[in-house]
């Protein structure tokens, strides 16, 4: 591995910043450097949320990711935005039940996933990020999805341990499709 | 928001903390017990970070009615030889620094945070480095210094903390551990040292006279003579402090023809163009100030009189400390600056690129 740089976007109150969390906690089980920044001025009014992730094999430079390794985007707003800063050959995670448009870039893994509709099928909305960061972790590799849900058991802790198994459904549910999309794109 | 318990009082673990928690958690490990603040973003996980945190040590936080109501109330604590903080940023700051000359004038140890934010005046809650004059240059009324940390990132907020309770002690002077938002905000992993008991008042505390000859901590000397003889040991202490206090870090310096100069969050962007630099084959180091005041004002001009052709300044400001890089290089080799203000925080594409037209000529 060398450096990922990522984003998460999306609404507020769809996970992005735990999301990133998560991600953050899995590098540091993983002993690789990492940082974990939000987005806390104004563009976080109006309902929109980011974190920049990254995680390396060396200590981190700029905690702010400007050309990122890889992008999720939760929402339509955030396709728009940061779509055009992921680097050529990096990862673009799209939730599309909230994002329709199709990525014009041909120079991307583009992961398309309905993550909102699985979680809903799943019985919680709020575990479309788990499912998001399930496809970005096919797409990417950038940490074990069992470091993710190691991380996840000491974020929720004792008290709320019982949304482990649903968290570890979406999660799944994400990395089954991203690896499927990913497979078919290969042959 | 930390995962792991911070009632673990032996060193830890790397943990993944906020740089403002990281903060307080240092500073209750460092034997601080007394915390007084008003909120304000982008520092406002601090207060309340110390509001939780403090009880469990025996310690005191307490919300003041103002910015000016702390800054006493840390006067008072520190008269009493206890080990106290305050923190606020930008606006809230400026509020204290009454308090912060009559702590100088008493001779008193205090540790004050500013998380800068955007300004003038309210501005906004975003990162910024432009109350880098206020700290180094004064900030309220008399002839005073203050050591001046800047961290750059969350393990080094934590290590500074400590130390900076640590040279307050020492000095009998206040301390600054000076932030942005941007530091106060991220999360990175941090490893704390063991928790330090509370130590004993000093023996210059105000802790009632019974059984001793009394106390007496003040900052009025009515008469000419009586207060030039107080500034003139105020400037020996500072001299002193200029002196065996200075900290820097220098980044692949040696033989680079252009040394940028960066602290804080602009020094970690600046870094990671450095790198990017480097990875052409351009002759650039880094040079960061850890301490702005002390100001490392000699290994900069050590660079000036050797291999530096040039140097550049990169501030979330409009350009102070750029001021402390070309007193130090006193003319043997241009300065430039560049900066972003009001909350903009530069890419390291951008800067990479000031670095590219400063070295487009005689540079390599």
């Amino acid at each position: 591995m060398a450096t990922h740089e990522i984003i998460i976007a999306g609404f507020g109150g769809q996970g992005v910043l735990t999301a990133g969390q998560l991600l953050a906690y899995a590098g540091l089980a993983e002993k690789k450097h990492v940082s974990w920044f939000p987005a806390y001025g104004p563009e976080q009014r109006g309902g929109t949320a980011n974190c920049s992730v990254v995680l390396s094999d060396r200590p981190v430079s700029s905690p702010v990711v400007s050309e990122p390794t890889a992008v999720v985007a939760m929402n339509q707003p955030s396709v728009d935005r940061f779509e055009p800063l992921v680097r050529a050959g990096g990862a673009l995670v799209v939730n599309t039940s909230l994002a329709r448009r199709k990525s014009p870039r041909q120079d991307l893994t583009v992961v398309e996933v309905p993550a909102t509709e699985i979680a809903g099928e799943l019985g919680n909305l709020r575990v479309a990020n788990l499912v998001a960061v399930g496809a970005l972790l096919a797409a990417t590799g950038a940490v074990r999805p069992e470091s993710v849900l190691e991380a996840l058991k000491k974020l929720l802790g004792p008290g709320k341990a019982a949304l482990l198994p649903l968290n570890r459904k979406a999660l799944e549910r994400g990395l089954a499709i991203g690896r499927r999309l990913l497979a078919a794109a290969e042959t | 928001m930390a995962i792991a318990a911070t009632q673990a009082e032996p060193a830890t673990e790397a943990l993944l903390y906020k740089g403002n928690e990281a903060l307080g958690e240092a500073a209750v490990r460092a034997g601080c017990r007394f915390f007084f603040g008003y909120p304000i973003t982008p520092q406002s996980e601090l207060p309340a970070y110390m509001a939780r945190r403090l009880p469990e040590v025996g310690g005191v936080y307490l919300q003041a009615e103002s910015e000016v109501a702390a800054i006493n109330m840390v006067l008072g604590a520190s008269a009493a030889g206890v080990r106290v903080m305050t923190s606020s940023s930008g606006p809230g700051f400026s509020l204290k620094q009454e308090g912060i000359s009559y702590l100088v004038g008493c001779e008193l140890p205090a540790v004050l945070v500013n998380i800068m934010r955007g300004g003038p005046g309210l501005g906004n809650i975003l990162p910024s480095q432009a109350d880098y004059f206020q700290a180094t240059k004064g900030g309220g009324h008399g002839d005073y210094r203050l050591i001046v940390l800047a961290p750059a990132g969350v393990q080094e907020l934590a290590d500074l903390t400590g130390l900076a309770f640590d040279l307050a002690d020492v000095y009998r002077n206040p301390v600054i551990v000076l932030g942005d938002g941007l530091l106060g905000q991220m999360m990175e992993p941090v490893r704390f040292p063991a928790l330090r008991p509370a130590p004993d008042p000093p023996d210059w505390a105000l802790t009632g006279a019974r059984g001793r000859p009394r106390r007496l901590i003040t900052s009025i000397h009515l008469a000419a003579e009586a207060l030039e003889a107080h500034n003139q040991r105020l400037q020996a202490k500072f001299a002193r402090m200029a002196e065996r206090e200075t900290r820097w870090e220098a980044v692949e310096t040696e033989g680079a023809r252009l040394v940028v100069v960066a602290y804080g969050t602009a020094s970690r962007i600046a870094r990671a163009a450095v790198e990017l630099a480097r990875e052409e084959g351009l002759p650039v180091g880094l040079l960061r100030p850890i301490t702005l005041w002390p100001f490392p004002a000699k290994p900069l001009a050590e660079l000036a009189g050797g291999d530096a052709a040039r140097f550049l300044a990169v501030e979330l400001s409009a350009g102070q400390m750029v001021e402390d890089v070309r007193l130090a290089v006193a003319g043997r080799a241009p300065v430039e600056f560049y900066g972003r203000m009001g909350g903009a925080v530069p890419t390291p594409r951008e800067i990479l690129e000031v670095i590219r037209r400063q070295l487009g000529g005689d540079g390599r």
